[in-house]
């Protein structure tokens, strides 16, 4: 369960001035369900994901995540969170199997639990046959084995993806989607964010568009069809974005 | 818990950079080799010099002289210098080096000394230069004996004992022990060493595990897992310092073995090398280990320094540029240390490596001031301390983890 209540973070930039990148954005993620974060480059995704896994503190407002306040308790929520982006890498000089471990340990798992974790895991993902290979040796596919292993180590109730599948191809891409959608099957809470639409339109349950750091609207697929008068995703998407994108260029 | 989440980060971080060549080279490879290699060179050099230098004698040229039979017959008698016959360039030959000093003897030398008329004899050097000064040396000796012998002879016509001319003798003499003698003028060098690779041995861990893990995209990764940044950053920094220690270590443990070999190959030429040999032999386990305890604070002010500032760096060739200038923040105060009259004062005893640079030539002789030590001691672990503290406020803020 994710709770996002009125989260802001402004960054000081010498030339711009105060930059609001995420503004007064509230809304919640059910468990069993997955919240897709859609929006352009820049219109506050990412700032967005990292307040929710605590990498990023707000300057306003506050998170709550699996009932931890993510200004309060950021330990406590990094424990109950899966995190993955195609800017979390892996450690070059570890081993696809060590790599886990050392994210397993971190999270506090004792030896024997972390063994019975990482086999249940290597064998589910297929992963056996790499275990032993330094990550820098990996190809892209395995490396994002080896990533969705570490995010899952620790099982956690909340997994949050930014823009998983930028830059990826489209096998590598299908087993991150296929992935997604187990983690909503298990019952865990995701959101996860894209600037691709058929993604969203596959995957999501629930749709936020995105734009200047400002939720602009928010619902399935089916309630956002009818409140915007369009069917197709990215028609909605362009009329709920362009006045505020020509706004941004003004500025 | 705090402990065991830094020992997991220390753990990892430790097996990562022994899998690093980069990080083998700098921390191991090069402390190990450098020395014997340094040592090797140095003694090789020295031994063809030295044997040049005695294969050459010094030529020089009397100028004048003609009426002077007896001085010139006596010069040409001096051993270790070869008279050669005067030729009109001699300033030339001098300056061009094929001659090493010339000597002018006035008109009517001889003649003069007899009538007790005072002349000069000129000797032609070429400043600083070792070869023609040995030559210089060898004339003026020689005139000098020649003087003294006028003179007796003048004494003894006036029936006067030369002892009127010398009412007393001044001597100067040794009290200092050997060790203390040889540390004056190698300890400097040993504390100078020791920092200077402290430095150097944690330099590339540090942009490794801050700058590199951003180049690398692992940052972010990192900090969405439970650990706090204090004690991420606490593992890393015990990293680095241990980088530091083990590079500073295994050169001290270098440059015993190699000074010890060069001394068993050059113990007859009693050569400098074989000197600071004897004297590092003489060393002992005391004064290493009392070194290592007072360079500890020291490594942990440069470990949390080069730390903080890679840290800033996105990159390692940008964490490269920022540490340079600490290398020499840290090499000229090191240096300034070896300087002859620099000694430690309540206002030295305060300033970061000077200070230890100093002690440490102190402890190499076996001298120990104990209320320098512990001045030295509290101020290097204070500005350790706020060093330390810096770098975990920095690792806590986004402007500077995630730079962009």
């Amino acid at each position: 369960m994710i709770e996002a209540r009125s989260l802001s973070k402004s960054f000081h930039d010498k030339k711009r001035g105060v930059i609001r990148a995420v503004d007064n954005v509230t809304f919640s993620a059910q468990p069993g369900k997955i919240y897709g974060l859609l929006g352009a480059n820049g219109a506050g995704k990412t700032t967005t994901l990292r307040m929710l896994a605590t990498i990023l503190e707000p300057t306003d407002g506050t998170a709550i995540v699996c009932g931890h306040d993510v200004v309060e308790a950021p330990e406590k929520v990094r424990a109950c969170v899966g995190f993955l982006s195609t800017a979390t890498a892996l450690y070059p000089r570890l081993t696809a199997q060590e790599m886990v471990e050392y994210f397993g340990r971190l999270n506090g798992l004792d030896e024997p639990t972390l063994k019975k974790r990482i086999d249940e895991i290597f064998t589910r993902l297929d992963m056996n046959g790499f275990r032993d290979r330094r990550c820098d040796k990996l190809s892209t596919g395995m490396k994002q084995k080896t990533s969705i292993a570490r995010t899952l180590v620790h099982d956690p109730p909340v997994m949050i993806f930014d823009e998983p599948t930028l830059g990826l191809d489209i096998m590598t891409a299908r087993t991150i989607t296929a992935f997604i959608r187990e983690c909503r099957d298990l019952g865990k809470t995701v959101i996860f964010s894209t600037h691709i639409m058929s993604e969203v339109e596959k995957l999501c349950d629930t749709i936020g568009i995105i734009q200047s750091g400002k939720l602009l609207t928010e619902g399935t697929l089916a309630e956002l069809r009818a409140k915007h008068g369009e069917q197709d995703l990215e028609e909605i998407f362009v009329k709920v974005v362009a006045p505020h994108y020509v706004a941004q260029g003004e500025n | 818990m705090a402990a065991n989440n830094i020992g997991i980060v220390y753990r990892k971080e430790l097996r990562e950079a022994l899998r690093d060549r980069r990080t083998l080279i700098s921390t191991i490879v090069m402390p190990l080799l450098l020395f014997p290699v340094m040592s090797v060179g140095f003694g090789y050099m020295a031994v063809i010099l030295v044997g040049q230098a005695k294969k050459e004698t010094p030529k020089v040229m009397i100028v004048g002289g003609a009426d002077s039979p007896e001085v010139v017959a006596g010069l040409k008698k001096v051993e270790n210098i070869e008279v050669v016959p005067t030729t009109e360039n001699w300033k030339e030959q001098i300056v061009g080096k094929e001659i090493r000093a010339a000597v002018e003897i006035p008109v009517n030398f001889q003649g003069d000394v007899a009538a007790q008329k005072m002349d000069t004899v000129k000797i032609y050097i070429y400043e600083n230069e070792l070869k023609s000064s040995f030559a210089a040396d060898k004339i003026q000796e020689y005139m000098t004996k020649y003087s003294d012998s006028v003179v007796k002879e003048r004494l003894a016509a006036k029936n006067v004992s030369d002892k009127v001319l010398k009412p007393f003798e001044v001597k100067q003499e040794n009290v200092a022990p050997a060790e203390k003698v040889s540390a004056a003028a190698f300890g400097g060098l040993i504390g100078y060493m020791v920092i200077f690779l402290c430095l150097s041995g944690g330099m590339y861990p540090a942009m490794d595990l801050t700058a590199g893990e951003k180049e690398r995209g692992t940052m972010e990764t990192i900090l969405s897992s439970p650990i706090s940044r204090m004690h991420l950053v606490l593992g890393k920094f015990l990293l680095v310092l241990t980088a530091s220690l083990a590079t500073a270590a295994l050169s001290v443990l270098s440059m015993g073995i190699s000074f010890s070999a060069l001394h068993h190959f050059t113990t007859n030429s009693g050569s400098s090398r074989g000197e600071a040999a004897a004297f590092l032999l003489n060393l002992g386990p005391k004064v290493v280990f009392s070194v290592f305890i007072m360079v500890l604070p020291l490594a942990v002010l440069f470990s949390a320094a080069l730390m903080t500032i890679s840290l800033f760096a996105k990159s390692y060739k940008e964490a490269q540029s920022y540490i340079t200038p600490l290398m020499f923040l840290v090499i000229i105060p090191a240096v300034a240390a070896m300087l002859p009259g620099v000694e430690l004062t309540p206002k030295l005893a305060l300033v970061p490596v000077l200070n230890m640079s100093l002690l440490c030539k102190e402890l190499v002789a076996s001298t120990y001031h104990w209320n320098y030590i512990a001045i030295i001691f509290a101020s290097t672990c204070v500005y350790a301390t706020a060093a330390l503290f810096i770098a975990i406020k920095m690792f806590q803020r986004e402007s500077v983890l995630f730079r962009s």
